[in-house]
Order: structure tokens, then C-alpha cells, then sequence
């Protein structure tokens, strides 16, 4: 159903990045064909760095990050991102809807059939004449993520998008991430919540200390780590 | 799209930018086009006495021509229209108008009117002067006594003619008594009300000033107060923006029989404030 | 104080055409003024809260401080500019409301520049990732920041107008205080209160304090309704 050429598989190769002459990631390289990918890891680990490296708001110290399809040379980024705290402009939720797809450059009707489509996809079409400051934290991060759905991404990064949610809100995100997998839209979000990681995840990518240790396949990842720190982890212990 | 949507601001922005320049200019620029103005600059003793009030209804009623009148010291009046910045100077020190002909900036000054100078102070009069008859005199005595004096000290033709006075009176002002205001006739009146101190001040605006406290005349007559107001065309040789014939037209109504009944009519509280003496007054 | 009152309400009640007059002139003057300064400065603020160069720092240091800029100053020097012996002398300008219009704008500008730099340089540092993640760069982000900064904004404009409505040193030389074509209420009442006419000059003073207060009063509720639609 889409037309636009793929810019997957994603191949990250040798990823480095610094602050203060400290690595705070290095020497990480992946790739992602499609898909869930979980990330896993203490705090520091450098997840959300990760994420912000790969969808191009920082620039890396070393290494590349590289979109392999035959749309990946495209300047019109075809992959979105979705922030702990969901930024949301001091408009009502429709007009954040067709703020967004203004920037990805489409016009105007396109942008107001997409803007209905989001909201109705997502369970917010009785919200979308509302101020989306005063949506609940929940369907804040819904509207979050209809938004990074709304231009039609190839793949979607989301760095703890449930991390400030209570248990109901969170259930409401993980369906709205339902939709991105009927879609087929590839994944790649962080988590601290394992119960989630476990439901969410087709493989895991486990960061410790800026290193990548693990990319493995979900089950294989929670029944036997490879790493004694991903072993820790798990157990909710911290080792070295 | 996204180009569109920068045009459209770039379309508001030009919107807004047109709307402001026509706020700057608009308004006043249709209205010159089709009513014709002049601008002169005069002296604040004319404007806070209310003559102007009285008398450019009068000229614009007969001629079309309204008269926009900035009211500044002499001095800078007559820097205002060495800059080209009026059509016309109504102001009262002689000496410098005719200086100031005599440089090429104006056509030619005349006589208008005149009315003079008085010594206002207060009631309590420490320098115990009330009554006198000869302002210098007076003057020294305040010198000699250093009574508070309150000074215009903005270069104006009353505080040129106060600087003469001193001169005469062989005083170099100087001290806690001379008190240099840098200001209008009014707001020296103001000031030297609420300080006790004598001032000197033209008997127009002492006249319609209201708020005079302990203030009276106490020296008043002397020949030498006299005070002769001078009109002059701006040369337009100098400025060709010098709208010379409708300021010729203000200035030849000025001196006409017509305007120096004018002039003479204008009375507050009964009291004749300006007396014409045109020469052509005919 | 209780002549100047009956003054006030005398002018009021009166409907005195010549005080009306004013009114306009003031109200048009000044409102002139702040939309030409918003243009210029809405903006040059936002341009200044989230581009980087250097010299930023000082360029922000010295605008901050020209919001102290002394409003005779700013007349002599728009004086010098339109008079016929000026750079822009053939504009025809000086003694006009519009002469009055650029040197309030000059006033107000660094003001509503510097408000709004402030409000913006927040809004970048909690939006600017969000923004740049949906493909936004600092240019096109700016009619979006001064959108969503639209309510602190008006703070600014407010003080902008506050500024220029209660000015007269720069109006007075510019403008020439002549009446019924530049005479506005400040100059109104710096004039009658040089013909001692002190009732008349605060009565003119209360009328100007109750416009500023009607003004404000009509931003805040506007500012309110607007909030609590927005839920802000």
C-alpha cells in the first residue's frame, strides 16, 4: 500500500558519540530489517542517545548511520521519533496533527484528510477540537504517536513513551502501537518496564556502559542472555 | 507545501509592513494634498498665551492655509527654520531675526507686535523692590541680595533679554540664588512660584498663567522691557521645500489691517496682551 | 487633586471635540508605533532567541539595554534624520504624525525585540527537539514559536504600549506639539501644565491613565478567555 521506496534496513556501523571527551556510545553497529526492537539497559546506558543518533537529531562522533533501501539517499526523512514527554504545541490536537504534516510537506487537503485520519485511527477524532496541553498524560502520548503516524513513517523511534503513564494509560499506548505493526511499520523504542519489553519485543538490543552487547531475538534474549550483564539486568541487578 | 506556507507569511509581513507605512505617512499625507499648510516656528510666550488659538482660525477661515504652529524658544526656533524645517519664524529677539536675515536664511523679517517683559517674585519680595520702575536696577538688587531668581536658561528671547539685563546691571549671574531652569515660560513660571524666586517672563503668559501662587508684578514700565515680536519668511533659496507663497500669505495677513485687529483683539480677562505695530499696518 | 478630577470628568462628560481629537491621535500614534515595532521586532526577537552566531551575547546585552534608551534622545536623533538638512529630510516628515510614529517605534522596539527573545529562546529549548525531529528548521520554526508564544508575547506588547502611550520627550520634538495635527496627550498635558493650568494637565493625566487601564484590561480578559480555551 505504500508507495514510498523503503529507506530499511537500517544499518548503524561503529556508532560513537562524545561529550566532554567522555564516550558516552561507541563502537555500536546493528542493523534492523524491519519489525519490534526493544531497548534494553540501565539508565546511562546511552538508549535514548542511541535513538537520537539514529533518527539524525545529533550527529554522531564516529561511525555512520546508514539507510540501506533504495529510498534511504532521500532528503525527506522517512522515519519519525516519539519523546518521553509528548511536545505538544499550544494548539488544539488537530492543528498539531497539521502542523506536523505542513513540515513533512504536504498540502493542505492532503494534510487535513491525513490530520482526520490519525485522529480517527487512534481513538481521538471526540479530542481533536481540544488543547492538546489539557489531554490526559495518556492521550497526550497518543496524540504523539498518531502524529508520528500521520507521515506515514517507515519507522518509528520512541524513547519511554510510557514511562510517565499509569498501567491504563500505558495499555492505551501499547495499542496504539498495535497499529504500527498491523501496518508494518518498523520499531525501535526503549524501555525500563521488562513486562512491556517481553510483550512488545520481536528482538532486543541491550546496551551497558555505551556498549552494545546484545541483538538478539526476544525469546532467545529473556530464556538465555548471552552476557552476564544481560543476565543481571534481567535479574534487576547491576554488574560491571 | 512547505513553500506555500512561507509565502503565506511572507505575504502577512508584507501586509503588515504596507499597513504600518501607511500609518506613518498616510493620514497626514492626504490631508496635505489637499489642504495646504504651513508650518512656523514660534516662541512658547505666543502659544501659552493663546494668541495662536485666537488668531489662525481667523487667517485659515480667509485663506485655505492652515497654520501649524511649533512653539520653541527663540533660539531654537530659529534653528528649526535654519534647518528648513518651517516656512516661517514668529519670534521676539531682534537681533538675532536680523542676524539671521542677514545670514540668508530669511527674506525679510518685520515687526508684528509687541508687548513687554515684567519682573514677577513674590509677594513677601525679599529683595525689597516692589514698585520699581528700573529693571536693572532691580536686578542688581536681587544680585546684591542673592534673592532666588528663577531663569528661563533655555536661549529663548525672554532669557536673551534677561541676560541683557545682567549685562546692564554689570552682574555675572552665579550662585545659589540664579537658578537656571532650561525651560518654558510657563514651566519657569511653575517653578519660580513654587520656590519663591523672582522671574522674568513676557506679559502674555503671565497674563493667562493661572497658576501664580504667591507671584505678583513687581517691576513693570521700564522702556528697556519692551518686547518686539518679528515675523520672516524662510528663504526658499536655501530650502526649496519653503512653501513661500502661502507663507507670504500668513505673514502679509499678519501685518494687514485685517490681522493686527486681530491681534489687538485678543484680550484675557479683559486685559489687551499684544499690541500691534506693523508698518504697514494699513 | 479633587479639581483635577472634576477637570477629568468635565473633559469626559463634556465629549470636548478637541479632546477627542487627542484621544484618536494618541491612540493612533501609539498603536502605529507597536505594530511597526512588532514587525520589526517580533521577528528579530524570535530570530535572536534560537539562532546561534557569534556576537550574540552582545547583541542581546545591548538591546536589553536600549529597553532603558531615553526617549529624548531617540527624538533628537529622528529629529536630526527628518529634518530637511537630514538624510531623510525630503520625506517631508518632521512635524507629522508619522515622525511621532517612527520615534515611538524606535522606543518600543527593543522592548517587544527583547521580550520576545526571551519567551522564544524558552520555547526552542522545550520545543526545539520535537521540532527538529518533525523536520523543522530554526527559520521555519519561528512563525510556530511566536504562535505558541502568543500569550507571554502580548506581556511585551503590552509593555511596549505602556512605554510609548506615556512618552513625550521624544513626541514633543519630533511632532512640534502643534495642535490639533500632533498634539497627543502627553504633550497636551506637558503644554497646559506650562500655562499653569495643573487641574486640567492631571485631569488630561487621568484620561490617559483610564485608557492604558481599559487597554490592558481588554488584553488581560482576551488573554484569559484565550488561556483557559486553550487550557494553559
Amino acid at each position: 500500500m505504500r508507495a514510498d521506496p523503503a529507506i530499511l534496513p537500517l544499518e548503524v556501523a561503529d556508532l560513537g558519540f562524545q561529550a566532554d571527551g567522555r564516550w558516552l556510545l561507541r563502537q555500536v553497529s546493528f542493523r534492523i530489517e524491519g519489525g519490534r526492537s526493544i531497548v534494553l539497559g540501565h539508565n546511562g546506558a546511552g538508549k535514548s542517545l542511541m535513538l537520537r543518533l539514529c533518527h539524525g537529531l545529533l550527529t554522531p562522533a564516529e561511525g555512520q548511520v546508514r539507510w540501506r533501501g533504495p529510498g534511504g539517499g532521500d532528503s525527506v526523512r522517512k522515519h519519525a521519533m516519539v519523546f518521553q514527554r509528548p511536545v505538544l504545541l499550544r494548539r488544539s490536537a488537530r492543528d498539531n496533527l497539521l502542523h506536523a504534516l505542513a513540515l513533512a510537506g504536504l498540502d493542505r487537503r492532503s494534510r487535513a484528510l491525513r490530520a482526520d485520519a490519525a485522529l480517527d485511527r487512534f481513538g481521538l477524532a471526540a479530542l481533536a477540537g481540544r488543547a492538546a496541553r489539557v489531554l490526559s498524560g495518556g492521550e497526550q502520548q497518543r496524540l504523539a504517536i498518531a502524529r508520528a503516524w500521520a507521515v506515514r513513517p517507515q519507522l518509528v523511534f520512541l524513547d519511554e513513551p510510557t514511562a510517565h503513564l499509569d498501567p491504563a494509560a500505558t495499555r492505551g499506548v501499547e495499542a496504539a502501537l498495535e497499529v504500527f505493526r498491523q501496518e508494518g511499520t518498523a520499531v525501535v523504542m526503549t524501555t525500563h518496564d521488562l513486562g512491556q519489553a517481553r510483550r512488545l519485543a520481536d528482538q532486543v538490543l541491550f546496551l551497558h556502559q555505551g556498549r552494545l552487547l546484545e541483538q538478539t531475538p526476544a525469546p532467545r534474549f529473556f530464556d538465555t542472555p548471552r552476557t552476564p550483564q544481560a543476565a543481571a539486568f534481567l535479574r534487576g541487578e547491576h554488574i560491571d | 507545501m512547505f513553500r506555500t506556507l512561507t509565502r503565506r507569511h511572507l505575504l502577512a509581513l508584507a501586509a503588515a509592513t504596507g499597513f504600518a507605512t501607511a500609518a506613518l505617512t498616510g493620514p497626514s499625507a492626504a490631508l496635505a494634498a489637499d489642504k495646504p499648510f504651513i508650518t512656523v516656528a514660534s516662541t512658547t510666550s505666543t502659544e501659552a498665551s493663546g494668541l495662536f488659538k485666537h488668531l489662525l482660525p481667523a487667517f485659515t477661515a480667509r485663506t485655505g492655509i492652515e497654520v501649524r504652529v511649533v512653539a520653541q524658544g527663540t533660539g531654537q526656533a530659529l534653528q528649526t527654520a535654519k534647518d528648513g524645517n518651517a516656512d516661517v519664524v514668529f519670534v521676539h529677539d531682534k537681533k538675532a531675526e536680523l542676524e539671521f536675515v542677514a545670514q540668508g536664511f530669511g527674506v525679510k523679517r518685520q515687526d508684528v507686535m509687541y508687548n513687554d517683559f515684567i519682573l514677577a517674585g513674590p509677594k513677601a519680595d525679599p529683595a525689597g523692590i516692589k514698585g520699581g520702575k528700573d529693571i536693572v536696577a532691580a536686578m542688581k538688587t536681587i544680585a546684591g541680595k542673592s534673592a532666588p531668581f528663577a531663569s528661563r536658561g533655555d536661549d529663548s528671547g525672554t532669557d536673551r533679554a534677561e541676560k541683557r539685563f545682567w549685562k546692564e546691571a554689570g552682574v555675572a549671574p552665579k550662585g545659589d540664588w540664579y537658578r537656571e531652569l532650561g525651560a518654558g515660560m510657563g514651566q519657569t513660571l511653575n517653578t519660580a512660584a513654587a520656590m519663591d524666586a523672582y522671574t522674568l517672563s513676557d506679559r502674555g503668559t503671565w497674563l493667562s498663567f493661572t497658576n501664580r501662587q504667591n507671584l505678583e508684578i513687581v517691576v513693570q514700565g521700564d522702556p528697556r522691557l519692551f518686547n518686539q515680536y518679528g515675523v520672516i519668511l524662510v528663504n526658499p533659496g536655501r530650502h526649496p521645500t519653503v512653501k513661500a507663497k502661502e507663507g507670504q500669505a500668513f505673514i502679509d495677513w499678519l501685518v494687514s489691517k485685517d490681522g493686527q485687529a486681530a491681534i489687538a483683539d485678543y484680550k484675557v480677562g479683559g486685559e489687551q496682551l499684544f499690541f500691534p505695530n506693523a508698518a504697514s499696518g494699513s | 487633586m479633587g479639581d483635577a478630577f472634576a477637570a477629568a470628568l468635565a473633559l469626559i462628560a463634556g465629549a470636548d471635540e478637541t479632546l477627542v481629537e487627542i484621544v484618536l491621535l494618541s491612540l493612533r500614534v501609539t498603536l502605529s508605533a507597536l505594530l511597526l515595532a512588532c514587525v520589526v521586532g517580533l521577528p528579530l526577537g524570535a530570530l535572536l532567541g534560537i539562532v546561534r552566531f557569534p556576537g550574540r551575547g552582545p547583541v542581546v546585552v545591548l538591546i536589553n539595554a536600549l529597553m532603558g534608551f531615553p526617549p529624548v534622545v531617540a527624538g533628537l536623533l529622528v529629529y536630526l534624520l527628518l529634518s530637511r538638512t537630514g538624510p531623510l529630510g525630503a520625506l517631508g516628515l518632521l512635524f507629522t504624525p508619522g515622525a511621532m510614529i517612527l520615534a515611538q517605534s524606535i522606543l518600543i522596539l527593543p522592548i517587544v525585540t527583547s521580550i520576545t527573545r526571551q519567551v522564544v529562546e524558552d520555547l526552542w529549548a522545550e520545543y526545539g527537539e520535537q521540532l527538529r525531529s518533525l523536520g523543522s528548521g530554526r527559520l521555519r520554526a519561528v512563525p510556530t514559536l511566536l504562535w505558541d508564544g502568543r500569550h507571554s508575547l502580548v506581556t511585551g506588547v503590552l509593555a511596549g504600549f505602556g512605554r510609548a502611550s506615556a512618552e513625550v520627550g521624544a513626541v514633543i520634538i519630533v511632532g512640534g506639539n502643534i495642535a490639533g495635527h500632533t498634539r497627543t496627550m502627553t504633550t497636551a498635558i506637558a503644554l497646559e501644565t506650562s500655562k499653569g493650568n495643573l487641574a486640567l494637565a492631571l485631569g488630561l493625566g487621568l484620561i490617559l491613565m483610564l485608557l492604558a487601564l481599559a487597554i490592558n484590561a481588554a488584553a488581560y480578559g482576551a488573554g484569559r478567555a484565550a488561556r483557559r480555551s486553550a487550557g494553559l
